[in-house]
């Protein structure tokens, strides 16, 4: 296997006393004091992530909205300059391509920010569409751009002791070009993936190392602490934020992820479109829950999930573990609609052994003003 | 990987289980290597009493947040008695592996099968040569 890429923050990591692993081809630490301890920090107070793996394409020239209009779900002509959009990115079988974040840095200027591991998939399936439009620009950025991610409820009093910039008036999902931190230029926004308050930084990769260390000094005082992949899943994972490869891939569509809201019907033609219209009007066959463990056992991602006698197999878990801030253990599951109601009791098969479980609303953590 | 010496009156296993033998009573643990490896652990899975267990067999699992890990019996015999703290404290195994966080005890019916375990001092060697790979 070839040698995993570093990210310009890797030095960072092991001086930090980062866990390396091998994730999808780069080097990056799974954790540094332990998943539960910065889990429970980020909540808490602040956490600090290197996702400089994720990748960013740039869209410019003539019709960048057209293009994005075309290849997404969601409706992009919905975001101003300084505002950020969610969206999946579908085949026209309505399965999914990624779901991805779309910031709206100018007029004809956006950036698109897609999940590491599908970074080529998309370019290629990206560049396939871009050739219908002339004048448009795809250009792949994800070499040039690092990005750090500040999330949990001290992330604005820490990032305030770093910029002149009045970075409380940020609104959520939005984003600002050209914010200085710590000396640095850098694109702000504030977007996350752990259902805390925060920020995410994107900075040249030579600028990486400097800030990491800025917002690792001003945070200390507020309880700031590194955190890894280990915690950066489960912390996505009770906020039931989907992660591409498990809740979403190309079988599945954004409507039976529950991902309805980000599924325009009324902004025009796009890929998918047909697929996901006929699908809602025919009705759901099956759709994603919450599941919370009665008996003892961890789901986990591929174990089944079974009816409520515990004999027939009617689903499957996409993501689950040991809740870290709710102290449960929960998972996330396909499964009929008609066996998808809140309180329904379904059994998951853990080790050839029925053990019951119960579904539950969604989001499991819902964070509260503080 | 921080500095513990293993205890000279358990015997190892290559999976990283140690055992401690009184009498004809062995008592089963995850070493301190295994622990480390795994992280926090949030779920321990106990044998039954009475289960009759071959050396090299699965008796259990242990989860840590982000891994499964199957556990492997370090000798043959019938489970007498299990470690019932560590289904509401599975943090246990990693406060004290070879302590308070032991997982059974089984009745050896070969106690010629723990040759074939490594001692303190080999297991040493080898648990640092697993960690520097």
């Amino acid at each position: 296997m070839a040698e995993p890429k570093k990210t310009p923050l890797y030095d960072q990591h092991v001086k930090c006393g980062g866990r390396i692993i091998d994730f999808g081809g780069w080097a990056l630490p799974v954790q540094y004091s332990g998943v539960i301890e910065e889990h429970r920090a980020t909540r808490e107070k602040a956490g600090l992530f290197d996702v400089s793996h994720m990748g960013e394409f740039r869209v410019t020239g003539r019709d960048p909205l057209g293009f994005l209009q075309k290849t997404l779900v969601n409706d992009i002509a919905k975001a101003a300059v300084g505002r950020c959009v969610y969206s999946p990115m579908c085949y026209p079988s309505g399965g999914c391509v990624d779901d991805l974040i779309v910031y709206r840095l100018g007029e004809k200027d956006y950036l698109v920010v897609v999940n590491a591991a599908n970074t080529a998939k998309d370019l290629a399936w990206m560049s396939d569409i871009v050739r219908d439009f002339p004048g448009t620009t795809l250009a792949d950025e994800s070499a040039e751009t690092a990005e750090l991610a500040l999330q949990g409820p001290r992330a604005v009093a820490i990032l305030r002791k770093l910029t002149e910039e009045d970075i409380g008036s940020l609104g959520i999902w939005a984003c600002r070009d050209g914010v200085v931190i710590a000396g640095r230029r850098c694109l702000l926004s504030r977007t996350g993936y752990t259902g805390e308050d925060g920020f995410e930084i994107f900075c040249s990769p030579g600028d990486a190392p400097v800030l990491w260390e800025a917002v690792m000094e001003a945070g200390r005082p507020e309880g700031l602490v590194p955190v890894g992949l280990g915690a950066r899943d489960t912390l996505r994972f009770e906020a039931a934020m989907p992660l591409y490869g498990q809740e979403i891939d190309a079988e599945r569509t954004p409507l039976e992820a529950g991902l309805d809201r980000f599924v325009s019907f009324d902004k025009g033609e796009y890929i998918g479109r047909e697929a996901l219209l006929a699908q809602k009007e025919a009705g759901l066959e099956r759709r994603l829950v919450g599941l919370e463990m009665v008996g003892r056992g961890i789901p986990r991602h591929g174990y089944p999930v079974l009816d409520a006698k515990g004999e027939t197999e009617i689903g499957y878990v996409t993501s689950g573990s040991y809740a870290p801030w709710l102290e449960k253990n929960l998972g996330l599951a396909y499964v009929p609609v008609a066996l998808s109601g809140i309180g329904q009791k379904l059994h998951v098969g853990i080790r050839g052994k029925a053990v019951e479980a119960v579904v539950v609303k969604t989001p499991f953590y819902r964070r509260t003003r503080r | 990987m921080s500095d513990v010496s293993y205890p000279k009156d358990l015997k190892y296993t290559k999976s990283h289980e140690w055992i401690r033998v009184t009498g004809d009573v062995g008592r089963v643990g995850l070493t301190h290597y295994a622990q480390d490896q795994l992280g926090e652990i949030v779920f321990v899975e106990l044998p039954e009493v009475g289960r009759e267990l071959k050396q090299g067999e699965v008796f259990g699992v242990v989860e840590s947040v982000k891994a499964v890990s199957d556990c492997y019996s370090p000798a043959s015999g019938k489970v007498v008695r299990v470690n019932e703290r560590l289904v509401d404290s599975p943090e246990l195994v990693n406060s004290d592996p070879h302590g308070e966080g032991w997982f059974f005890e089984l009745e050896i019916s070969d106690s010629g099968e723990l040759d074939n375990l490594m001692d303190a001092d080999r297991y040493d060697k080898y648990q640092a040569e697993e960690g520097a790979h």
